[in-house]
């Protein structure tokens, strides 16, 4: 396991008197999946937000290549390497492939102030980055980015991170939305990303996903780390109880199984209906 | 990427073009955000020229309806660029005439340098810009119901203002030559010189919006405000520079207007809220924001004002016209969303 690349000690964060976040402390390192797991409102998005500098913490340190740093918002996050995906990708849907890739960084040719977008420029790296990747069937950019898959959009994406320098890549439920097939698809960037020597924290409540490319894991309980273990400690079954918050699902299961025994093959009616 | 490799072909079907990726094609220009505007355009020169004369397309003819689409166009553009980074600006019906009684109470009334009254009109234009830019960006408050409240605040405010200073609402304003030749002159006795100011926009639009990269931010912002944020686009400097063009160009227009006929009138605009979206639409912006082009808006204000001047050179009853044009928008958006759909369902089909 190399250096991390960035470190978090003892963050916590609070809105008013709520805390969504506490004592969290992470390594992430490059060439490394981190794989934060966590049920719905367990504090994921506010992490991720801390991470890429929408928020500050409350308090703690985080600690980038060694050296403590604090973010002024995405931009600066973003211009030391931290890249963030959305779920749905982070595209503009009636937008070129070309274009959309370089939204922000646009590159031009000519002089002065008669500088015009390159879109054959534009097209040919944005066509490359993503084939290199692995998606081969993407071969125009001036197609509009609406017309591909949820899958391609992804990658899409990510190789536009890639591209452009970053050395932590946050996933957002990237797969949340896709299909099977699409969601493999998306995985197989993922592990490519992490092949090139990126650190990517990936969030996700599938634990399937997860144990795919994972070789780090974080489970979020109520803003708190509940377990922090590495590739092959943990079975899915335990893995998936400790999101639930410790109410296993085995547990559940036989609860609905007796009573259905005991009830006729009925289920477990609201009390008070029955009267 | 085993399962779905090149060589397979696309799920999303249906490529209704049968187009070759390099170069020119047909398909390929059916695919654009004007295609719609080009095609109600050329419906609509050839239904006038049909069921009218070709009288309208000579000097006296054309000039009919260039005027009216360069008094238009020039709102039109701002408009559509707010269309597509999202929002709306209706606050204009009442700044064209704000911005012709500014220059007239200032250089007619109270007989003021004329260069002082143009300043004095844009900069009037700048603020309310800046009033619905910053209230936008600031409160999230839908952009339609802000510029309405500043629609009703200006036509108040000028209103109220020119019967408290000039006791009426309808004031004389006599220009110099060079302000006259520059804004107000009817070039060869029919031309309003408002025509070349609505060409030489256009050119610069068409160069800022497609080809510099600011026009990219624009169509980011349009297509998912977040992610263009995220990307490093300063959205609400951006939306507030929108807003501030659309409101500078309303009073430019409401300037030259004032000029051109030498008074100006607390109540002449309101149409242009109406016509001006229009315009827009017709020419291919999408109302939702992200799509959208200037040759298409440009296509789509020459088409309105076609519809709208064409009536008098048919023997059809003026009381007509509205029909055609709620007709004709229709059309054009049914035609746009098809051509939209055709361009997202595209991918070259060389494998």
């Amino acid at each position: 396991m190399s250096a991390p690349i960035l470190k978090l000690r003892n963050i916590c964060k609070s809105f008013g008197p709520i805390d969504v976040l506490n004592d969290i402390s992470l390594d992430i390192c490059p060439g490394e999946v981190l794989c934060l797991l966590g049920d719905n409102g367990a504090g994921k998005s506010t992490l991720i937000k801390t991470l890429s500098g929408v928020y500050r913490p409350t308090s703690g340190t985080m600690e980038m290549d060694g050296k403590a740093v604090e973010f002024n918002g995405p931009r600066d996050a973003s211009s030391r390497g931290i890249a963030t995906v959305h779920q749905f990708g982070g595209t503009f849907p009636l937008m070129s492939i070309g274009r959309s890739f370089f939204v922000g960084v646009e590159p031009t040719r000519g002089w002065g102030p008669f500088k015009v977008f390159d879109r054959k420029k534009a097209n040919e790296i944005a066509i490359h980055a993503i084939q290199d990747f692995g998606i081969t069937r993407i071969d125009d950019g001036d197609r509009l980015v609406g017309g591909l898959s949820g899958g391609e959009r992804q990658s899409l994406a990510i190789a536009r991170a890639v591209h452009f320098g970053a050395k932590v890549l946050i996933l957002d439920e990237p797969t949340a939305a896709l299909g099977v097939k699409q969601a493999t698809h998306v995985l197989r960037i993922v592990n490519e990303a992490k092949r090139r020597g990126l650190a990517v924290v990936f969030i996700t409540h599938q634990v399937m996903h997860a144990m795919a490319v994972g070789d780090h894991f974080a489970v979020l309980i109520r803003g708190a780390i509940a377990a922090d273990f590495r590739k092959g400690e943990k079975t899915r079954e335990e893995i998936t109880d400790l999101m639930a918050g410790g109410e296993t699902m085995a547990e559940l299961e036989a609860q609905i199984d007796g009573y259905m025994t005991a009830h006729d093959g009925h289920a477990p009616q609201i009390a008070g209906a029955a009267v | 990427m085993s399962s779905k490799t090149a060589s397979q072909p696309l799920a999303m079907g249906q490529t209704s073009t049968s187009s070759n990726v390099s170069g020119f094609s047909v398909g390929g220009l059916f695919r654009r955000p004007e295609a719609g505007a080009f095609l109600g355009l050329f419906g609509v020169f050839a239904f006038f020229l049909v069921f009218g004369s070709i009288d309208f397309l000579k000097p006296a003819g054309a000039a009919s309806w260039l005027n009216v689409a360069a008094n238009l166009g020039i709102v039109a553009f701002p408009i559509g660029l707010l269309m597509i980074a999202g929002e709306l600006d209706i606050s204009i019906g009442s700044m064209i005439p704000a911005g012709s009684m500014t220059v007239a109470i200032i250089s007619g009334y109270y007989e003021l340098p004329i260069w002082l009254g143009i300043a004095a009109s844009l900069a009037l234009g700048v603020f309310v810009g800046l009033v619905n830019g910053i209230l936008v960006v600031r409160t999230n408050v839908p952009s339609l119901i802000v510029t309405l409240g500043t629609l009703f605040a200006v036509a108040g405010l000028v209103l109220g203002l020119s019967v408290l200073l000039t006791g009426t609402t309808s004031v004389a304003l006599k220009a110099p030559a060079l302000a006259k030749y520059l804004f107000g002159q009817f070039v060869a006795n029919t031309f309003q010189v408002i025509i070349f100011w609505w060409l030489a926009l256009t050119a610069l639009y068409v160069y800022v919006v497609h080809y510099s990269p600011w026009g990219n931010w624009i169509f980011a912002m349009g297509g998912d405000k977040i992610s263009a944020r995220n990307a490093g686009i300063p959205t609400a400097r951006l939306t507030i520079a929108l807003f501030v063009l659309s409101s500078t160009s309303a009073a430019f227009v409401g300037m030259c207007q004032a000029i051109l006929f030498n008074s100006a009138q607390v109540s002449a605009g309101m149409s242009f809220i109406f016509n001006s979206i229009i315009s827009v639409v017709v020419g291919g912006v999408l109302l939702t924001g992200g799509f959208g082009s200037i040759i298409g808006i440009f296509f789509g204000t020459i088409t309105f004002a076609v519809v709208n001047q064409g009536i008098y050179f048919t023997s059809f009853d003026r009381n007509w016209s509205s029909l055609i044009i709620g007709v004709m928008l229709l059309l054009a958006v049914l035609m746009n969303n098809t051509f939209r759909s055709m361009a997202l369902s595209y991918s070259p089909k060389k494998k």
